[in-house]
């Protein structure tokens, strides 16, 4: 006996091998185009000569890494940009953590709070920033005017919020916590959801007042997730360069600087691109290692 | 120890009253349990106890004090879940400790009473584990564990046993039992399981969308039910009811039996049965059939010894008799019991 022969052979997508290769590709393809090879290349210019004009390029060595390291720019650059992310990231957790309760909370029009809660982040950063731009304008700041109108303001006082040194690297970091607290705020509040009622409940039944409830309870179970909402926010702000590009372009004096930022007025402004690339390899090892020890610390914080 | 009330306790959810004016008076020391279908309000009623649910109107009173506008913490009574709701990211030691740090009990005490709450049941080698590393028996065990150690006026169960597997949950029910006669804390036990209720409660509250339709102990409920839905909501099968003008006459099954199997000189009233089908259950027989004229066609069963006496099969026509004191009879109109 012979089985009748099948009348197709089995098409593409009954093929499992095949079809996980297919649904792979795009991504693939996506990480190999867009970050394979701008990595690849960066780390081809970094060990050349490569300027803005050169048909011919040569190898130099380390030289571009030696010039990086010797710049008193470059470290002042690494400075502000560890102050900018870690300052910046400290309000987004504790801000976020708030929000993402009191959102937690059932009352009337949440999904509107929610909504509103979102839309700096689904608002492009540019168009945010120029109108951050417009509320510290130093003849215009509509901080300056509204102090001014309830009396907050000295006579003789009049911050130029992205001109003066001190003010400049806050008016940076304030920016940044707007635009990067509706990401963590949903990330932690997904956290939150996922914690049964139950364990609310009994923490309530078995005496605990808010701030034990918050610390031993709340806080610990949504640890893990927290900590990837940190990840995300430290690898963003990091690596961007968007917001002080617009607000600041690094002034006054440097003193918003970052790896990011020095990177593209040194490479692509500056005509300089080994430089460039150089600057910006350093991002590369440590955020590597930001990664690594979340994704561990994420892990041995799991439950359940 | 305390006794537990409740005054016209209401609560309405969306202009639905899930809780609909009880007044339930809970002895010191007694075991109550709570018993009703899904959605009949039991579970909102012990929440309200607790304080996890703000009622609408009424009041809850322990030892004859209000207590109905203070927090949990305040109320020193203690709840066991249905999930048990263990603090997954504490050991079990640090779970059981809980309620004694949130209520500033720390050090050797503290460690102490740990001990003899896990002694209690038995789980002393567990101490050190998470609560995703014990099984749904252990689970509950640690969740009781919790419960006792600090020594509450009221303990609340909500389903604690309906995780466990049936071969566990006559286990632990045996076990829950024994411990709350040997602490003597009053107790109120939620349920949907009339097993569970009629073997662990002194006294059983049936209710039913949201009002108490009996409150007694197991016998009264299932000798005296006070209305058709006790009736027909306690016993597997459920009290067989007739209706005849402006009353409904009620039976047990097991009280329901082929005229030869009753004494002669006991007053009898008979039925004539139609019999649809016979069921063999092992140590009994039910019998299905339908009431044959001049009685309305209403169907009843009858649960009989599965010996072969009183040889009943399927299609005959078999005369049945219920004694005069076992029925049972209800107003038609209202479902009340009338005497």
């Amino acid at each position: 006996m012979r089985a009748p022969a099948a009348r197709h052979g089995p098409t593409l997508l009954d093929d499992e091998r095949w079809l996980g290769r297919l649904l792979l590709a795009p991504a693939i393809l996506y990480i190999v185009l867009l970050v394979g090879f701008p990595f690849a290349i960066g780390l081809y210019y970094s060990v050349s000569d490569a300027t803005v004009g050169t048909r011919t390029l040569h190898f130099v060595g380390l030289d571009n890494f030696r010039l990086a390291l010797e710049n008193a720019t470059f470290w002042q650059s690494l400075r502000n940009a560890v102050v900018f992310t870690l300052v910046s990231q400290a309000f987004v957790v504790v801000l976020g953590k708030i929000l993402a309760m009191a959102l937690y909370r059932d009352f009337r029009g949440k999904w509107l709070v929610r909504f509103l809660i979102l839309l700096p982040w689904v608002a492009p950063i540019s168009l945010g920033s120029i109108g951050w731009l417009w509320i510290f304008d130093p003849v215009y700041s509509i901080i300056n005017w509204m102090a001014r109108g309830l009396g907050l303001l000295a006579p003789n006082a009049w911050p130029i919020w992205l001109g003066q040194p001190d003010l400049a690297m806050a008016s940076v970091i304030m920016v940044n916590v707007w635009r990067l607290l509706p990401l963590a705020t949903v990330i932690i509040l997904g956290g939150l959801c996922s914690i049964p009622q139950d364990i609310h409940d009994a923490a309530a039944m078995d005496g605990a007042g808010f701030w034990r409830h918050l610390f031993l309870i709340n806080i610990p179970l949504v640890m893990p997730i927290m900590l990837v909402a940190l990840l995300f926010g430290i690898v963003f702000t990091f690596t961007d360069m968007i917001v002080i590009y617009v607000l600041t372009r690094g002034g006054p004096y440097d003193t918003t600087q970052v790896i990011a930022s020095l990177a593209f007025f040194t490479g692509i402004q500056g005509g300089d691109l080994a430089g460039g690339a150089a600057i910006a390899l350093f991002l590369f090892p440590v955020l590597v290692a930001v990664a690594i020890l979340f994704l561990t610390l994420a892990r041995r914080a799991e439950v359940t | 120890m305390a006794t537990v009330e409740t005054r016209a306790l209401r609560k309405r959810f969306d202009g639905v009253a899930a809780v609909d004016g009880i007044d339930l008076p809970v002895r010191e020391g007694e075991f109550l349990v709570l018993l009703g279908p899904s959605g009949c309000g039991k579970t909102t009623l012990l929440r309200m106890i607790a304080g996890l649910e703000t009622p609408s109107s009424g009041d809850v009173l322990i030892d004859g004090r209000v207590v109905t506008p203070l927090p949990p913490r305040e109320r020193n009574m203690a709840m066991v879940f249905q999930s048990y709701a263990l603090y997954p990211h504490l050991t079990v030691a640090d779970n059981i400790a809980f309620p004694l740090k949130a209520h500033g009990m720390r050090g050797a005490e503290a460690a102490e009473r740990v001990q003899r709450a896990a002694a209690m049941f038995s789980i002393e080698r567990l101490l050190k584990r998470k609560p995703r590393q014990l099984s749904g028996g252990e689970r509950q065990r640690v969740a009781l564990a919790r419960a006792v150690v600090r020594e509450p006026v009221v303990f609340l169960l909500d389903e604690p046993l309906s995780n466990l597997d049936a071969q566990l949950r006559s286990a632990a029910r045996d076990e829950l039992q024994q411990f709350q006669r040997r602490l003597g804390t009053t107790t109120i036990y939620v349920t949907h399981d009339q097993i569970e209720a009629m073997g662990l409660g002194d006294r059983i509250a049936v209710l039913d969308h949201g009002r108490i339709h009996h409150l007694g102990t197991p016998r009264e409920i299932y000798a005296d039910p006070a209305d058709t839905f006790v009736a027909t909501f306690i016993g597997s099968p459920p009290m067989n009811l007739v209706e005849t003008d402006d009353i409904i006459t009620g039976f047990r099954p097991e009280q329901f039996m082929p005229i030869e199997a009753l004494p002669a000189d006991e007053p009898v009233r008979r039925f004539t049965l139609d019999v649809g089908r016979v069921e063999y259950l092992g140590a009994d027989r039910l019998v299905y059939g339908t009431l044959a004229p001049p009685l309305p066609p209403s169907r009843v069963i009858a649960r009989l010894p599965a010996g072969p006496e009183l040889p009943v099969s399927t299609g005959e026509r078999h005369e049945f008799a219920v004694r005069e004191r076992d029925l049972r009879h209800f107003d038609r109109a209202s479902g009340r019991r009338v005497n």
